[in-house]
């Protein structure tokens, strides 16, 4: 109890200086991380994370300042210290890692010159010394080849070795403090997997403690030993995982569990209880509890009235909670019970896939993929990037031509029929929803004639009067205010212009609707929401979803049928259950490893795949995962191509292994006994 | 509002262009044919001054190049002195002869400089902004085209552009003028050689970029056609960026037309124009004394330029604060 | 990144040999013939040439041949080095192209000798410090400087240098032989814009730098500010002002056309210009070939530069 913290946060406020006066981005937060301890800050975009990461190392930009409070480093203030003390600090005693490894890295200078730097300019190091040491790293980052890499230029490695020299970089100088700005959101999952790995393994061995900053619970979870939920720029509930995790004390905190889908959700028995509202403006902050106007818990004249601070909750250690109510409140009673949905039945088959295959040069993008979709079913495809999944997209979507293979649709072979040739019932017949919500609405034409433009060029109505009129119940199917049709996409929070995207899509009364990633882009509470909706407007239209994804709990959840992808080929398919369920592919396996878990009342076992993703330019020979793959059976998998084993009534795995040995895979998952 | 603004550039524009290229064929409509630019100026001022308030340097642009155009579409109706008619030379600025008071003086051939300078800049600002705007026309199209379409379009028209570039600017300057023969519309020919492979490079370049964004897809799988997207989803999207380049444009060409001017190579005398201001005094009073006869003109040109640079200043400094 | 750069000079090759058939073709046009003709057989002007003269002249010069022949002709000609005779003059285009160049070159050295270490330090120190005093006095400057043609820079500069204070003579004729005095106003004339050009462009590629993430992943590595100046920022800021350094000599090719005529230096420029006033039209057509080539070589060297000092570009 003794110990002196390393760092600490006191009544810390950030604000930045706007057009129209300074902007809050951070208010009286606080924070107290104590040696060899892992902190983690959780909240949505916008909620000021980073920018306490970046106020501790002083460096917030000309327009960021720290207006109020300290920022205390072994009882040193930061934000008092002299320049030179500051550069001894930085990259010192506290180093930084950020989102895009590519990005941060200096692009004209090799990695080995931008490691050496470290300890010579830290330490004082000669430069002899300095690159061995650079070296050493290298291979405590788990980096082979670190002499080609010494010398190689950033853009010639993968995203996940980038991070890796990231890292590196920040470990040469044996820091006592790692602040880790979101370091895998940029990254693909199973390589995700394994720098989470490398962050663990580096705070046992190195003794750092670490400021861990994230969007994702499940990530929190599995690194840290205390965390703090972040609400527009306030800490609402903050205290040990295993607490928070179990016992949420506050309602934003326990919306954001309720929105994040556990391995067990199932859209038809357990939907998702997104938050309803929006997060307020920074410059019309609800006076009160910032939380106030979204909270089921509200309480008029009382929430509302005066600021609420956080504090300690009773006879809890040291978690502490920003809610007045905390005392009243049924935390452990079941949510307000939300009905559940009937199972879905599907129809006939609306989409066939049949040995699919595009080739672009010598890459082979798309090779030989058969499945199919029936009416009213969602069949997600999963993959990571590089595995051809969007150019699949693209082939139905009549963007481009395949080079083999057939897609039917109703009865009509679209595999080479470009989109300029495809009759207008066709293109009605077959809609996309966007990965970007950021790009997804042309940002010069208002939502109202985005939306009427898709009715009448699909030939649904004609009559100006009746497009208009069909504009705005567009608006009310994906609940949005009539008004908005007269906005603007800037006007929109990211979730809006997602539902705008769903509007459009479901405009012509699609028979199947391509989803490219709808979620991935958007934050946990507004991702429950929109999946929500999707789901709901399909079962009414009985639509076929393609459901293109990488995010396997999102998966888990919307999809009734799965189909896995890895460079181009399908590794397996089945009923949502059978993929998630042994028999695994071993990719499978690898992939539903590398999901980070949110849920107290499960554990996961740890699978961790070797290397990267090859280029899909040069795809191994064989099994195209068996470069990576635990299971590899040498002399078969690297020659021979994997055949398809039919291990139960519609559920397939192209793998080399015997029968019996996949059988007896164990879960991923298993659900805790309490 | 952009209706708006669209109709009051026409009533500036289209009475001035007409007023300076066909004054000859108007006859005795001439006179009033600029009295509904006056208002319009005034109004756009007030729309630019609001729209680029946040930017200091803007509005000081807006304010300089406002000024000009107002001089041009007032000058018939200003108590000036006949800018051709020789009256009295060599008078000092601020002199009086013959009963008459030179406020900037008079030049070599005893014109009213003062009257001359106001004059001027009509000629410079619609040949100047004519030329912007054709090669504007034309180079945005190509572009779009070759950024859009990609493929066999985007090599043709990226050569063709490569070759008019490796042009010194002058260079075709003299070889069209030659080739053409010298007047305002030969002017706007050789602007556009010179200017529309860079426009071309710009709108392609964004273009590109625009063309794998989720809207554009958006628009292809709804099977729109390419005519379509280029003007409504890519064109509206590219503004930005070309309105600065725009404003940049404007300068140059006005940079361009005043030294033709001045080589003796774009538009003729007698008709009052700063470069032939600069030319002739240049060549017949190369002094001392009367060095203002070189510095009105000079000043005057270099204030336009610089209030087209501001306004492209500071719209980018805007946009990047956004 | 040898494959990039031969692609590049096959490209320029095609641009070349483009331009000179156009080039040929424009010449071939009777604007440039009839004036050819006046300037070869006297007289007051196109109006005074009878029709009859015209096509006796044409007849003798073998001009009514088929255009692709000649065309061959002359490319034959002018890769042997034969660029014909100066009408005006009466030597050999080579001779005068020659010396005028000679006396162009020694112009853009010393506006090259200014413009690259004033403007890229100013630039620097400019965009280094993005909205300090410093920048906001050398932006100003720099937007000035940039606004006034150069004309009137031209003109500015004689009243006040010349005129006024009497330092340096009004006109570069040099007609007393080379002497570096004459020199001064025209430099200035080319340096004041060019200087404003290359510092804008410098301050955006380095503001632009300055707020990317490498240079904060630079800054939080505790590195000492000079060092990530000039180890971090430059290398990645200098590269786009390097290759316009090498363009800016295309550019260099128009400016002095206006900048000798006004100063009456004798240099490629002012050529040019009298060739095309006067239809001396073989000097006019070897000018403009020279100067497309050197357009043609810088673009090319600006391509080579960015290729080298761009590692994603270099090793692709």
């Amino acid at each position: 109890m003794s110990v002196a913290p390393l760092l600490e946060c006191k009544n810390l406020s950030i604000s930045y200086a706007g057009r129209a006066g300074d902007v809050p981005a951070v208010v009286g937060f606080n924070l107290t991380l104590k040696p060899g301890e892992a902190h983690g800050l959780v909240g949505e975009s916008g909620c000021g994370k980073s920018s306490i990461a970046l106020a501790v190392m002083r460096y917030l930009g000309r327009a960021g300042r720290v207006v109020a409070g300290q920022i205390l480093f072994r009882g040193r203030d930061v934000l008092a210290m002299n320049d030179a003390e500051m550069r001894r600090v930085r990259g010192g005693a506290i180093a930084m890692i950020y989102q895009e490894p590519m990005a941060s890295l200096n692009p004209s200078m090799t990695i080995g010159e931008q490691l050496i730097e470290v300890p010579r300019y830290h330490e004082g190091v000669g430069h002899r010394d300095a690159a061995l040491r650079a070296r050493a790293m290298l291979d405590r980052v788990q980096m082979a080849d670190a002499t080609r890499i010494m010398h190689s230029y950033p853009h010639q490695i993968s995203g996940g070795q980038q991070q890796r020299i990231v890292i590196a970089m920040a470990l040469l100088s044996n820091p006592q403090l790692l602040l880790l700005d979101e370091p895998t959101t940029a990254l693909d999952v199973t390589v995700e997997a394994g720098i989470v790995d490398l962050i663990r393994r580096i705070s046992a061995e190195f003794g750092t403690s670490m400021l861990y900053i994230s969007h994702n619970l499940g990530l929190v979870r599995e690194t840290c030993d205390r965390i703090t939920v972040m609400y527009c720029g306030e800490a609402v509930e903050s205290g040990p995982i295993a607490d928070v995790f179990r016992g949420a004390r506050h309602p934003y905190t326990r919306g954001l569990f309720a929105s994040n889908p556990s391995p067990a959700a199932d859209k038809n028995s357990r939907p998702l209880r997104s938050i309803p509202g929006q997060l307020p403006s920074p410059r019309a902050r609800p006076p009160g509890c910032l939380f106030g106007p979204r909270c089921e818990f509200f309480a008029v004249d009382r929430c509302d009235a005066q600021p609420v601070p956080i504090a300690p909750i009773a006879g809890s250690g040291d978690h502490s909670s920003r809610c007045l109510r905390v005392d009243e409140i049924a935390w452990d009673a079941a949510p307000a019970a939300i009905s559940s949905r009937a199972a879905a039945v599907f129809g006939e088959v609306a989409l066939q896939v049949n040995a699919l295959t595009k080739r672009f040069g010598s890459v082979s993008a798309n090779d030989g993929l058969s499945f199919e979709a029936r009416r009213g079913e969602t069949v997600a495809i999963v993959g990571e990037s590089g595995c051809g999944k969007s150019t699949f997209a693209k082939i139905l979507m009549g963007l481009l031509q395949a080079n083999s293979g057939s897609v039917q649709l109703a009865g009509l072979e679209l595999s080479r029929l470009p989109v300029t040739r495809r009759n207008p019932q066709t293109i009605r017949a077959l809609q996309m929803i966007f990965q970007n919500p950021f790009d997804t609405l042309n940002p010069s034409h208002s939502i109202g004639s985005q939306i009427a433009r898709v009715i009448r060029k699909l030939g649904v109505q004609r009559d100006a009067a009746k497009v208009r009129e069909q504009v705005l119940e567009l608006l009310d199917l994906v609940k949005l205010p009539r008004d908005f049709a007269a906005r603007r996409p800037r006007q929109l929070s990211g979730g809006q212009k997602q539902r705008v995207g769903v509007a459009r899509a479901f405009a012509g009364r699609p028979d199947v609707v391509v989803a490219d990633e709808p979620l991935s882009a958007l934050d946990v509470s507004v991702q429950a929401a929109v999946s929500e909706l999707l789901i709901d407007i399909q079962r009414r239209e009985r639509t076929t979803l393609l459901f293109i994804s990488h995010d396997l709990s999102v998966v888990r959840y919307l999809a009734d049928r799965v189909v896995v992808m890895y460079l181009g080929q399908i590794m397996e398919q089945g009923s949502t259950e059978q993929v998630f369920a042994p028999p695994y592919h071993p990719y499978t396996e690898a992939l539903l490893a590398a999901v980070p878990i949110a849920d107290q009342h499960y554990t996961k076992r740890k699978v961790l795949l070797s290397g990267e993703i090859p280029s899909a330019s040069n795809p191994p020979v064989g099994c195209r995962f068996c470069t990576r793959c635990a299971y590899r059976i040498p002399g078969t998998c690297d020659r021979l191509a994997p055949p398809l084993q039919q291990v139960a009534p519609d559920h397939q795995i192209a793998c080399h292994l015997p029968r019996e040995q996949l059988a007896a895979m164990r879960p991923v998952f298993e659900e805790v006994t309490p | 509002m952009k209706a708006g603004i669209a109709l009051l550039l026409a009533l500036i524009w289209l009475p001035l262009a007409g007023y300076v290229m066909f004054r000859p064929a108007l006859g005795a409509l001439a006179p009033y044919l600029l009295l509904p630019s006056i208002p319009a100026v005034i109004l756009l001022y007030g729309i630019a001054v609001r729209s680029w308030r946040e930017s200091r340097v803007a509005v000081f642009g807006v304010t300089l190049v406002c000024f000009w155009l107002l001089m041009a579409v007032t000058a018939p109706y200003l108590p000036l002195l006949d800018p051709n008619k020789p009256i009295a030379p060599f008078v000092a600025p601020g002199g009086i002869k013959h009963g008459v008071l030179f406020l900037l003086g008079s030049d070599m051939r005893g014109r009213d400089v003062l009257s001359r300078t106001l004059w001027g800049c009509q000629r410079v600002l619609v040949w100047g902004i004519t030329a912007t705007s054709v090669a504007y026309v034309v180079g945005a199209g190509f572009g779009l085209i070759a950024g859009y379409l990609g493929g066999w379009w985007d090599e043709f028209v990226s050569f063709a552009g490569n070759v008019l570039l490796s042009f010194p600017v002058m260079l075709l300057f003299i070889l069209v003028l030659n080739l053409l023969g010298q007047s305002g519309f030969n002017i706007i020919i050789a602007v556009t050689c010179s200017s529309a492979p860079v426009i071309m490079r710009i709108v392609r370049g964004l273009a590109l970029d625009a063309r794998s964004r989720d809207y554009i897809l958006a628009a292809q799988t709804r099977g729109e056609h390419p005519l379509w997207i280029m003007w409504v989803e890519l064109l509206p999207n590219v503004r930005g960026p070309l309105i600065i380049d725009a404003c940049l444009r404007l300068g140059y060409t006005t940079v361009a037309i005043t030294t033709l001017t001045f080589l003796g190579l774009g538009l003729q005398p007698p008709d009052p124009d700063w470069g032939l201001m600069i030319k002739e005094a240049a060549t017949a009073a190369l002094l001392w004394k009367y060095s203002y006869m070189l510095i009105v003109p000079a000043v005057s040109v270099s204030s336009l330029i610089l209030g087209f640079n501001l306004i492209a200043d500071g719209t980018r400094e805007m946009s990047l604060r956004d | 990144m040898r494959n990039l750069v031969v692609r590049r000079a096959i490209q320029m090759l095609l641009i070349m040999l483009t331009v000179s058939l156009l080039l040929f073709a424009i010449f071939d046009s009777d604007q440039f013939r009839e004036k050819a003709a006046v300037a070869e057989l006297g007289g007051f002007g196109i109006a005074t040439l009878s029709a009859d003269d015209y096509h006796e002249w044409l007849q003798k010069k073998g001009l009514n041949e088929p255009f692709l022949a000649r065309y061959a002709q002359w490319l034959k000609a002018v890769a042997h080095g034969d660029l014909g005779r100066s009408v005006e003059k009466d030597v050999a285009v080579a001779t005068l192209l020659k010396e005028s160049l000679a006396n162009t070159a020694i112009l853009a050295f010393f506006v090259l000798l200014g413009l690259i270490p004033i403007a890229l330090t100013l630039g620097v120190l400019a965009g280094m410090n993005e909205g300090s005093r410093l920048d906001r006095v050398i932006s100003v400057a720099a937007v000035i400087t940039t606004s006034i043609p150069q004309i009137a820079t031209a003109v500015l500069l004689t009243v006040i240098l010349a005129l006024g204070l009497g330092w340096v003579p009004a006109k570069s004729a040099m007609t007393d032989g080379w002497s570096f005095r004459p020199l001064v106003l025209p430099l200035l004339t080319l340096l004041l814009y060019d200087i404003g050009y290359l510092v804008r462009m410098t301050r955006a590629a380095m503001t632009e730098v300055m707020a990317s993430q490498y240079i904060r992943t630079a800054v939080l590595k505790g590195l000492p500010p000079w060092r990530v100046i000039m180890k971090h920022a430059l290398r990645n800021a200098l590269v786009v002002p390097v290759t316009l350094i090498f363009l800016e000599l295309n550019g260099l090719l128009s400016q002095v056309v206006v900048v000798e005529v006004f100063f009456q230096y004798a240099g490629f420029g002012r050529m040019l210009f009298d060739a095309a006033n006067f239809g001396d039209i073989q000097v006019l057509q070897a000018a403009t070939l020279v100067a497309i080539a050197v357009a043609v070589v810088s673009q090319l060297l600006s391509d080579a530069a960015y290729t080298f000092l761009n590692p994603r570009v270099r090793f692709k």
